[in-house]
């Protein structure tokens, strides 16, 4: 066991942790920041992603102490300072690109990570980014559409209703 | 009106803050162990010895249990105590839970559950269906047949005739979060259990046998799951029976949650099936008798298996009216994972029989596969008067029934009186431009050599009802306080369907409330008791029922009671906009509620409901099993690489019939996440066993659900306009399962494509992975 040490959403925190520990199970464990979801244990279902050093990173993929000294961001630092969602958040809510949820911290990330990279992006560009997010219950396109009008695009342009 | 409004999901923004739990994110007492399944490494045989002190001297372990530290039931079915929740010597599949680790850590646990040594003597497993045929090993003492007409006759005095069968994959569930349960010992033998499941009053029964103690000992707790899609109907049972004998060893709260390899090697899926037809038709290809031989894999336990092949056979006309029909069907068992619940429950493998045949039939006339389609459905609906509390209804006793000659009956013997599908497939095949994409398509194809295209417009009706009659119940309770907020309870389960939010528009509708006045709570045991699985797609409208009449008793006494007290007329009492109107008197609900509270009135309700009108005889396969039909189309455009059988969907139309939709955002997500479900199960989603009896796809990485990308390029989904005939709650209608078999459209637009490589019919196999549509390319142009 050694101490780790990091920023999680603004503040320093420190906890044990083993060599092998990951970062997700850090997150959810050790600080109990349980919105970042474990969906497959194994880096490819996106439930997990969270921001280090402003990268989205698989939390399942990573060992806590490769995270020693980095700014972490998790779902739950996500909103707005005054504690209203941000404009993501907003769409996901708004345009119900949710259901039952599991998959939707991770969803929120990549669409923040890709947002930022890429603040406009076309439907193929979203739907080519989130090929690491897997969703079991939408389809999808309220998601897509979520992260359209979230980066302040027309919806209507993505087809249906 | 709160109800028909298009509003979020009670829980967005649970979800969008990662606020919203789930069981793994509650915090648990210091001290709470984790638990993990030794799984069998044989499909079939016996434990000779279990040599289990390496896992005893694991570090951070603190128990071992094997079936023979079970002080009680040692058993985790749904149905016929054939499922030991421990190995008791035979091993029926690989991955069969043989011991139960009890550890400090859920890694702990799991590393040593991989020390066991175990000596086994192997069997010669059962793994096909030929296997099985061959040894009969079956549920039940043989086939279920059940027959209308003269079938055999009616195919041989048909004008055209043919055969053939087709194979349907399984379908892992791949609910994102995976199975999960805690239990937490209380005093005097209280167990409270938080599980992921969507039948907390089964979880009740089956921890309360396990443990020894009346169900009255154990409360059961779920606020939400991460999908269900029916995964999650009996097979949470053993993590929690787990966790709850666990707990009563240790006198420590446990939790135990699959790893997701573990989940898909451990939990039942989807049934596979065999389905081999023989029709006989006439020139248009109406459908004179159809003979139907239904074969399915069961797995090793009986769970829900009986029940899922009775839906296969009901669904076997789909909306196809038959004159003469028989339906064989075989429930195998097999040494693989107990199948189990899914989405459509075995309706989308019977539908897909039939649909298979509509696609062979016009195949073999040369007609359009949508005019067989149509020549074959059943009569239409007659109009008739409905609206909230007419009291009029097709094919209830009370009912003006339609003249008996133009009624036409299901093979089993059910009116289908409320049939619709040809107005919507009129509609969808005008709002698609199906007949000129199916001319435009021909031509490409023509100059297209290498690329081909195909279009395919398929039907779906669904019956809803739980087939077991006694399960069409549900339970409420609902509380006011005497400020005026209320507090919401119900049987129902909520896996992301939306349940919840639909059943608390119906409660702030009855109370003239806004939604957030009506406080949603988790599915508790000590709350409402005795309840039936959130499935069969009937939670809102069994739940949404229970809740009106547990609304209504309370809204009842207080409109009594300010009438009395303003001295107007309690029949014109109105609850509002937030406002209670007594007379001439308008008052704040909130003070209305305080007013009652003050009188003494009672501001407590339970609410019951039973579906009415179902009578229904499996073994004979005749009666009335189902409510109501639920209806949809949808019409899909795919083009296919014939060098590498690769494929994409172009587009998708879908119009589905939801009746007077509740809540059309939460209708439309379920239509467009069925359907793409629906897709997937016949497209990418492949399982694989190799001759061991292993299952080679345990994991995203080998099991192919459908991603971001994969869906049509152009999606337009629309509900049908219409509200259901049958006194439903506010005349919606059921919609978790039926759009999840939209997705049958991709399939046979697949199968059109294919058909335009040459003369031969394909002869699709599902999944229609790229290399099954490559073999039927190859099958086609070299013409068989
Ligand atoms: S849990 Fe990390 S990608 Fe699935
Ligand atoms: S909402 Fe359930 S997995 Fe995406």
């Amino acid at each position: 066991m050694t101490t780790v040490s990091m920023t999680v959403n603004g503040k320093p925190v420190s906890a044990e942790a083993e060599g092998r520990t990951l970062l997700v199970e850090f997150l959810r464990d050790g600080l109990h920041l349980t919105g970042t979801h474990v969906g497959c244990d194994t880096s490819q279902c996106g439930a997990c992603v969270v921001h280090v050093n402003g990268e989205a990173v698989k939390a399942c993929t990573m060992f806590a102490q490769e995270a020693e000294g980095a700014e972490v961001t998790t779902i739950e630092g996500m909103a707005n300072a005054d504690g209203s969602l941000n404009v993501i958040q907003q769409a996901f809510q708004d345009h119900h690109g949710l259901q039952c949820g599991f998959c939707t911290p991770g969803m929120v990330m990549s669409a923040a990570a890709l947002l930022k990279e890429n603040p406009k992006p076309s439907e193929a560009e979203i739907r080519d980014y989130l090929e690491g997010n897997i969703c079991r219950c939408t389809g999808y396109h309220n998601i897509v559409k979520a992260i359209l009008a979230a980066s302040g695009q027309d919806v209507g342009a993505i087809a249906a209703e | 009106m709160s109800v028909t409004q298009a509003i979020p999901h009670d829980a967005a923004t649970g979800h969008v803050t990662g606020r919203a739990r789930y069981v793994d994110d509650i915090p648990v007492p210091a001290g709470t162990l984790h638990l993990a399944f030794g799984l069998s490494d044989i499909a079939a045989g016996r434990v000779i010895s279990m040599e289990l002190s390496a896992v005893r001297d694991a570090p951070g372990v603190v128990a071992v249990l094997t079936a023979d530290d079970l002080p009680f039931a040692n058993d985790a079915s749904p149905s016929v105590h054939d499922e030991p929740l421990l190995s008791d010597g035979n091993i029926h599949y690989l991955g069969q839970p043989l011991f139960l680790v009890v550890a400090d850590s859920h890694l702990n646990a799991r590393k040593a559950a991989r020390l066991g040594r175990i000596e086994t003597e192997d069997q010669d497993a059962i793994l096909t269906i030929e296997d099985a045929m061959a040894a009969d090993s079956r549920f039940e003492e043989g086939p279920r047949v059940w027959e209308k007409g003269d079938t055999a006759e009616a195919i041989a005095a048909a004008p055209h005739r043919l055969s053939g069968q087709i194979e349907m994959g399984g379908q892992e569930h791949f609910y994102l979060e995976g199975q999960a349960a805690l239990a937490l010992p209380g005093e005097a033998g209280d167990m409270l259990v938080h599980s992921s499941t969507q039948h907390p009053t089964e979880i009740q029964h089956k921890v309360a046998e396990a443990l020894g103690v009346p169900m009255h000992a154990v409360r059961v707790e779920v606020r939400r799951m991460g999908g269900g899609f029916g995964g999650k109907e009996s097979q949470g049972s053993a993590l929690a029976i787990a966790c709850a004998v666990a707990a009563r060893a240790t006198g420590r709260p446990c939790k135990m949650r699959y790893d997701r390899d573990d989940d898909m090697v451990i939990t039942g899926k989807r049934h596979d099936f065999r389905i081999a037809y023989k029709v006989g038709y006439n020139d248009e290809g109406r459908i004179l008798g159809v003979d139907f031989v239904q074969y399915t894999r069961c797995g090793w336990a009986q769970d829900l298996s009986l029940p899922v092949a009775d839906r296969a056979m009901l669904h076997a006309d789909n909306a196809y009216h038959l004159p003469a029909a028989r339906i064989e069907s075989h429930r195998l068992k097999t040494n693989t994972q107990s199948a189990t619940a899914f989405r459509g429950f075995g309706g989308p493998q019977g539908m897909l029989g039939i649909e298979r045949v509509m696609d062979a039939i016009a195949h073999d006339l040369g007609r359009d596969p949508l005019a067989v389609r149509r020549a074959n459905y059943y009569a239409a609906a007659q109009a008739v008067a409905t609206g909230p509390g007419t009291g009029q209804r097709y094919g209830g006793t009370h009912s003006p029934k339609p003249a008996a000659s133009t009624v036409q009956t299901t093979s089993y013997g059910m009116e289908v009186t409320d049939f619709i599908l040809h107005e919507i497939t009129g509609a969808l095949s005008q709002s698609a431009g199906y007949d000129l994409r199916r001319a435009a398509i021909a031509d490409w194809n023509a100059a297209n050599p290498l690329l081909k295209k195909g279009i395919a417009l398929t039907p779906v009706k669904f019956g809803i009802s739980f087939t077991l009659t006694h399960l069409n119940q549900a339970g409420a309770l609902v509380h006011v306080y005497q400020d005026g907020s209320v507090h919401l309870n119900h049987g129902g389960t909520e896996m992301g369907q939306g349940l919840f939010r639909k059943v608390s528009q119906v409660a702030a509708d009855r109370f003239g409330l806004p939604v957030e006045s009506i406080r949603i709570t988790a599915t508790d045991t000590d709350k409402v008791p005795n309840t039936s699985a959130t499935a069969a797609s009937s939670g809102s409208d069994l739940n949404g029922m229970a809740v009106m009449a547990a609304c209504d008793t309370i809204r009842d006494r207080m409109a009594d009671a300010l009438a009395t007290l303003y001295q107007a007329d309690a029949a014109a009492v109105r609850f509002a906009d937030g406002m209670v109107q007594i007379g001439a008197e308008t008052v704040p609900f909130a003070r209305a509620a305080k007013l009652c509270y003050e009188n003494r009135v009672s501001l407590s309700a339970t609410g019951f409901y039973k579906t009415p009108d179902l009578s229904w005889d499996r073994i004979k396969g005749h009666g009335r099993p189902f409510f109501y039909f639920a209806y949809g189309a949808a019409c899909s455009e795919v083009v296919v690489d014939t060098l590498t059988g690769e494929y994409r969907i172009l587009r998708t139309d879908i119009l589905h019939d939801a009746g007077r939709s509740l809540n059309p955002a939460i209708d439309m997500g379920q239509i467009e996440g069925g359907f793409v479900q629906g897709a997937g199960w016949l497209t990418t989603e492949e399982l694989v066993w190799d001759e061991s009896g292993r299952l080679r796809t345990h994991a995203p990485s080998t099991y192919k659900i459908p991603a971001c990308s994969d869906r049509p390029d152009v999606f337009n989904v629309a509900l049908w306009d219409g509200e259901n005939r049958a006194e439903t709650i506010y005349r919606s209608k059921a919609v978790g399962e039926p759009p999840f078999m939209l997705g049958m459209s991709v399939f046979f637009a697949l199968s059109d494509a294919i058909a335009s490589c040459g003369r031969g019919y394909p002869a699709l196999d599902a999944p229609a992975t790229p290399e099954r549509v490559l073999m039927a390319i190859r099958q086609v142009q070299n013409g068989v």
